[in-house]
This record gives structure tokens, C-alpha cells and sequence, in this order.
């Protein structure tokens, strides 16, 4: 059932996710940047309230006039700072709601990722806490409504031995006092609400906390126009003496509040109760399957931190050297955050398929996908391209080429593939193109694989894809899961590029394989200088 | 050029999601009550007597306390329930036993209940009974109610003056 709704999540997601691709290219597709946009707009919403708080005056009457003061007298800074106030906190409200769905989407709430998905819950509660209490500052008719049926709610629960929303519902009982109670609420709930953000990514390695400046500078433009275009109003004083008939609902932070009506206050709070409870019972219905985790090799491990660096679960920590071996470091392994996704084998410099030793061997190796099993299952691949234009395929188990039979390696992430991989794929003769196809570039689902990759094959990342390596006959795709099509035929065209290209003189620094061609054919193999 | 229309079209995309966020922010308008009604409230905080009466202690169980838990009297905690009923126009709206609040039973009890109601002239009559009486009632207020649409009548208890409110 869950996995039904996650697969229709997804697929609806890849539907917008391909056009906001094209339209922002994937660094700025706002879709891969829901979490930094939320801080974004938390930053946004901070300084435009710590602006309206020099005008903000508390008092019964004197709150209303001076937010009318400042929307109205003062409306080119003030006001505007008063819907970049609300329209940013209504967007953080959006932005953690889409990434909410977009990583349920991706199953990014399970295993290693339960703490994230959990600690995601509060900052809901916070947020809309902040929210609430912003409102009721106004002193509108429509924070009225709110102080009214917030209270009521309130009531419901067994814990006040007076209905606090007595104090809403005839003239004299409220005093000013009760408005810098709401101040404080106000400043600090959102002060908790950033704290518990910064809990929220502790266990991710380098958190996306601020948007790509040009995303982030289209956004304010955005919002600027917007807040010209529609300022955010009042909507008349507050006057108990009257119900707030008819209110102009926030619908983003006040979605229940008209089911109370409806529903009655104990099922709105059965409902916010059953959805708490659901998210935090997700991670674990049912649990993911993890793999082992990865496993350190002493006598391979220069303690270079490459493995540590790359590591997007922050699994990976480097500790004092605990054998003899003259290095000052060694990598040591967190199994309770690995997710075995392969990214550190594919970091480690020790990890060459070149290497003679009988058990091939390296510093950091999956124990139930080691990098031995791997080049097998390479070598097996490569066995099996008959026709003109051979081209490997190295894919993500999470990518649109996962299910491709004939001449693809599928692995946890393409990440796991150390660029020398392809050195061994070409320069033995196993194929005459390699392609290496991930997830979709805004949806990696090991967050950093497809960007280490990149940055490997394009010599900017340790450890580097050798210069001598043609990059004509590498193609990379990345494509999600729902994208076969695409991925297939570019891949057949890169096949068919590849087709037309001459033999490839790539000399191996290494006997050649009894697998390849080259072997097979004594003129080929002493052209390419193999002994 | 084609950096400046790329910049355009997305300038354009994320403004119409601000867009229909900030047009979100206050439509569509929610009625709470329907046109031409007002709402009534029945409202107050009101402690019953205690259902027990106070029994004076015998030397003897003075003495079996505590040295600083002595006292002559035995007072019970747990309070009666308070009966209130509403009638408008004649007809009876509401009628409950409301118990006390408390773990032990010995706080006050406690109504908030709204009626939602055409605007217009109500005859109105709230009754309570507070003591252990079991027929007729303690407190009663009976009056002619004109509501204008969409106010906000409340019929309160003061303990005080011992008096229902109509404001």
C-alpha cells in the first residue's frame, strides 16, 4: 500500500521534475532545492520580522493601528517587509511540505534516514506554532478567528482548568499583557524551530542550506513583485463583541481550522494525532533491508580521508592508526549510518581494478558487493557485447538502466565505480564505449553520487579519471527509474556513435585480460604494446 | 539572449507559484456562521457545593496524624455536579450535568457551548442548581434577547453576585 502511493508520488514528481530540469537546468531546479529554499525563506521570514518589530506596538488596540501604520504609511519598506513576512512563511510552509512528499517519493525516510525523517516532525509542529502565533499579532478579525478556535482546541485537551477562550469572546478580558505573552510565543517557538532545523541535517554530509544565488535571487525578485502586486492586509480590527463571520483564511497554515466546525475539535486532534504518529512510524513500515556495511581493510587504508570526504551519510569518521602501519589516520566505519551505497569504494585510491593481487583487494570494500565482484561482473558484462559499437553500461540499482539485461553492471550508486574502472573497461578491451547512467540529476537518490561522478570523470575530484582516457567514448545519463525510454535510446545512439569510431589504441598498463579481443588477436595486441 | 529568456521564464514560473501562494494567503474566504446569524454562548466557571459536610475529628483521630497534618475539622473535597438548562423561545436547547473538574473531583465545573442562530428577538431563560437540592433551581435569569447579525451574545455566571450575565 505504501509502496503503491510512493511509486505514484514518484512518478508524478518525475512528470514536473524533467520540464523544471530543462527550465532551470538541475543545479537550479528548485524541486532538488526544497530543503535550502526552506531555509531560505526561514532567513527571509527572521529578518522581515525583526524589521516589523521596531513598528510593532503591543496593546489591544494599539497592535492593530500599528500594523496599519506600517502597511499603509509606510508601505514601501514596512509593508512590503509585511508580505515578505507572510508570503515567505506561507512558502515555508509549501517548500516543507513538497520536501516532505519528494522524500517519501524517493524513500529517503527509511534505514540510516529515519533520524531526518523523524526530526522533520517537530519542525512541522514548530512551524505551524510559529505561524499561529503570527497571526493573532494582527489583531484582525481573522486573528480573532484564530485566538478563538486556537483556544478551543486548546480547551479540548484536559489540561486548562478554565477555557482560556473565555477570553475571547466578550469585551474586558483581555488585557495588554496578553500580547507581549503572543511577542514572546512569537520569537521564541521560531527560535526553537531553528534549532531544531540544525538537528534535522545533523546527520547529513554537507546539508544543502542555501539555494544557488541565482535561485535564490530570482526567488526575492519574485517575492518583491508579488508583494507589490498583493500586499498582505489586514482584515479590519478585532471586535469581540461580534464573531468573525466571514475571514479570509490562510489556507496554508489554517487548513484544519474550518474542520473543526466540521469534525469537531477531538477528531481534529485524533487527525493531527494519527498523522503524527504515522510519520513517525514510517521509517519502519516496514523497515529497509540494509546490506552490510562497509568494511575497512587495514593493510589497504593510507588513511587519506577520501572515504570520509565523499561519504554523503556522514558514516565515515577518521581515527587515531591502530596498527603499525606508518600513517597517522585510518578510516573508521558507523555500520548504524552506512547505507552501503558504495560511494567510499568508489573514493578510495587503493580501489583499482588494475591491481594484481590474486584477491583483488582494497582500503574500503562492501562485503556483499566488493570491488572483486564487481570487475567479475564487469568482465562478465563485456562478454556478452558481440555487436559493432560495444558499450558497457554502469548503472545505478536506482536509475532508469537498472533493469537493462545485456551488457550493463548495475550497483548501488555510480558513485561505487572508481574512475579507474572505466580505464580497465576500455584499456583492456572489454568494450569500446562505456556509459555510466545514474539517477535523475535532481533525484540522486545517494544525494552526492552523481556529483562525485561527475566531478571524477572531469579530473576535479580525487581520484581521477586517468587524462589518457578518451572522453568520446563515455557517455554519462541521468535518468530516474520512470525513464527507461529516454535512457535506452540514448544509450542505442551512443552505441551507434561508438560504432562509427575507429579501433580505440588505448595501451593498458597492464597484461592484457585474457577476456578482451586483444587477446585473442595477436596483431591487436601487439599494436597496443601489451606484453 | 538566451541566458536573458531562460532568466525570464523562470523569473516568470516561480512568480506565478508566489503568486498563487500569496493569492492562497487569504482566498477563498471561509463563512464560519451563515449570513444573518448571530452566535449565543453559554459560558462560565462554577464550583458546586461539596457533596460532603464538613465532619469534626474526635481527639482520637486528631491524634493518629501527622504532628504538622493535625486539624479539628474533616472536610470532603469532591464537588456536585452543577445541572444548568437552556430554554429559547420556550424550547429546551440544552440541559447537562456538568461534572467537576479536577483528578479529585474538586474543581469547579466548567460550560462552553455556542448556538448558532438567525439574527432576531429570543426569549431566553438559563437555570442552574448548585447545592444538593433535587428539585427547582439555585440561579435563573429569564429575558428578552434582540440579535443583530453576527454579534456575539454571552450568558455568563458571576459566583460573586451569585448572578447570571447577559452581555
Amino acid at each position: 500500500m505504501i509502496g503503491a502511493i510512493r511509486s505514484v508520488l514518484r512518478a508524478g514528481f518525475s512528470l514536473i521534475e524533467r520540464p523544471f530540469e530543462r527550465l532551470f537546468t538541475p543545479q537550479l531546479n528548485p524541486l532538488a532545492q526544497l530543503g535550502a529554499l526552506g531555509f531560505f525563506f526561514f532567513w527571509i521570514v527572521a529578518v522581515s520580522g525583526i524589521y516589523l518589530f521596531i513598528f510593532f506596538d503591543t496593546g489591544i488596540d494599539r497592535a492593530y493601528q500599528s500594523v496599519e501604520h506600517m502597511t499603509h504609511d509606510y508601505w514601501l519598506h514596512a509593508g512590503i517587509m509585511r508580505s515578505f513576512h507572510r508570503y515567505a512563511s506561507d512558502l515555508m510552509v509549501v517548500m516543507v511540505g513538497v520536501h516532505l512528499l519528494r522524500e517519501f517519493s524517493l524513500d529517503h525516510y527509511r534505514g540510516v534516514r529515519w533520524f531526518s525523517w523523524i526530526t522533520g516532525l517537530p519542525i512541522i509542529w514548530l512551524l505551524y506554532a510559529s505561524g499561529i502565533t503570527g497571526y493573532w499579532l494582527v489583531w484582525d478579525k481573522l486573528a480573532q478567528y484564530v485566538a478563538i478556535v486556537s483556544s478551543e482546541l486548546l480547551d479540548w485537551l484536559p489540561i486548562f482548568g478554565e477555557p482560556i477562550a473565555r477570553n475571547f469572546i466578550s469585551t474586558g478580558t483581555l488585557t495588554s499583557r496578553f500580547f507581549s505573552l503572543m511577542v514572546f510565543m512569537h520569537v521564541a517557538v521560531p527560535l526553537f524551530l531553528l534549532f531544531v532545523m540544525w538537528i534535522h541535517i545533523l546527520h547529513i554530509s554537507r546539508p544543502k542550506m542555501n539555494p544557488p544565488r541565482t535561485l535564490a535571487l530570482l526567488s526575492l525578485s519574485a517575492l518583491l513583485a508579488v508583494s507589490i502586486w498583493k500586499p498582505a492586509l489586514s482584515q479590519g480590527p478585532a471586535d469581540l463583541a461580534k464573531v468573525p463571520a466571514e475571514v479570509g483564511l490562510d489556507w496554508f497554515y489554517l487548513p484544519l481550522y474550518p474542520l473543526t466546525d466540521i469534525w469537531g475539535n477531538g477528531a481534529v486532534w485524533a487527525f493531527l494525532g494519527a498523522f503524527s504518529l504515522m510519520i513517525g512510524l514510517m521509517p519502519w513500515l516496514p523497515p529497509l533491508r540494509r546490506a552490510k556495511a562497509a568494511q575497512i581493510d587495514l593493510e589497504h587504508c593510507n588513511g587519506c580521508a577520501r572515504c570520509a570526504e565523499d561519504c554523503p551519510y556522514e558514516a565515515i569518521r577518521m581515527v587515531r592508526r591502530t596498527d603499525d602501519l606508518p600513517f597517522p589516520t585510518q578510516a573508521e566505519v558507523n555500520p548504524s549510518l552506512c547505507v552501503s551505497c558504495g560511494i567510499c569504494v568508489g573514493a578510495c585510491p587503493s580501489s583499482t581494478p588494475f591491481r594484481r593481487s590474486e584477491d583483488l583487494k582494497t582500503g574500503i570494500d562492501l562485503p556483499e558487493y566488493s570491488l572483486k565482484e564487481l570487475r567479475e561482473r564487469v568482465i562478465a558484462a563485456a562478454a556478452t557485447l558481440t555487436k559493432p559499437g560495444r558499450v558497457l553500461v554502469l548503472a545505478c540499482e536506482h536509475g532508469a538502466a537498472a533493469g537493462r539485461l545485456d551488457g550493463t553492471v548495475v550497483m548501488p550508486c555510480v558513485a561505487m565505480m572508481p574512475p579507474s574502472l572505466i580505464d580497465f573497461v576500455l584499456s583492456r578491451d572489454l568494450a569500446d564505449g562505456v556509459v555510466v547512467a545514474g539517477c535523475s540529476e535532481s533525484a540522486c537518490y545517494n544525494r552526492l553520487g552523481i556529483r562525485w561522478t561527475e566531478q571524477r570523470l572531469a579530473g576535479q575530484r580525487d581520484p581521477y579519471l586517468r587524462a589518457r582516457v578518451p572522453r568520446d567514448r563515455i557517455a554519462t545519463i541521468w535518468a530516474s527509474a520512470l525513464e527507461v525510454t529516454r535512457a535506452h535510446s540514448a544509450i542505442a545512439a551512443f552505441a551507434a556513435y561508438i560504432a562509427g569510431l575507429p579501433p580505440l589504441r588505448l595501451r593498458s598498463p597492464l597484461p592484457v585480460s585474457p577476456m578482451s579481443r586483444a587477446a585473442r588477436t595477436p596483431e591487436a595486441a601487439e599494436l597496443k604494446g601489451d606484453s | 539572449m538566451k541566458r536573458g529568456l531562460r532568466l525570464a521564464g523562470q523569473f516568470v514560473v516561480i512568480g506565478a507559484l508566489f503568486a498563487g501562494v500569496a493569492w492562497l494567503s487569504d482566498r477563498p474566504v471561509y463563512r464560519k456562521i451563515p449570513e444573518g446569524s448571530a452566535m449565543m454562548m453559554l459560558t462560565f466557571v462554577h464550583g458546586a457545593d461539596r457533596k460532603g459536610e464538613c465532619r469534626r475529628l474526635s481527639p482520637e483521630e486528631i491524634a493518629r496524624l501527622a504532628p504538622n497534618m493535625r486539624r479539628v475539622q474533616d472536610c470532603p473535597r469532591v464537588r456536585r455536579s452543577l445541572y444548568v438548562e437552556l430554554d429559547i423561545d420556550g424550547r429546551r436547547v440544552y440541559s447537562a450535568d456538568l461534572k467537576p473538574t479536577g483528578i479529585a473531583g474538586d474543581g469547579p465545573s466548567r460550560v462552553y457551548q455556542r448556538f448558532v442562530m438567525p439574527a432576531g428577538k429570543y426569549d431566553v431563560a438559563v437555570r442552574m442548581r448548585d447545592t444538593a437540592r433535587a428539585e427547582g433551581f439555585d440561579h435563573e435569569r429569564r429575558g428578552t434577547v434582540d440579535f443583530a447579525p453576527s454579534q456575539m451574545f454571552v450568558i455568563d455566571y458571576r459566583p460573586e453576585s451569585g448572578e447570571f450575565i447577559f452581555r
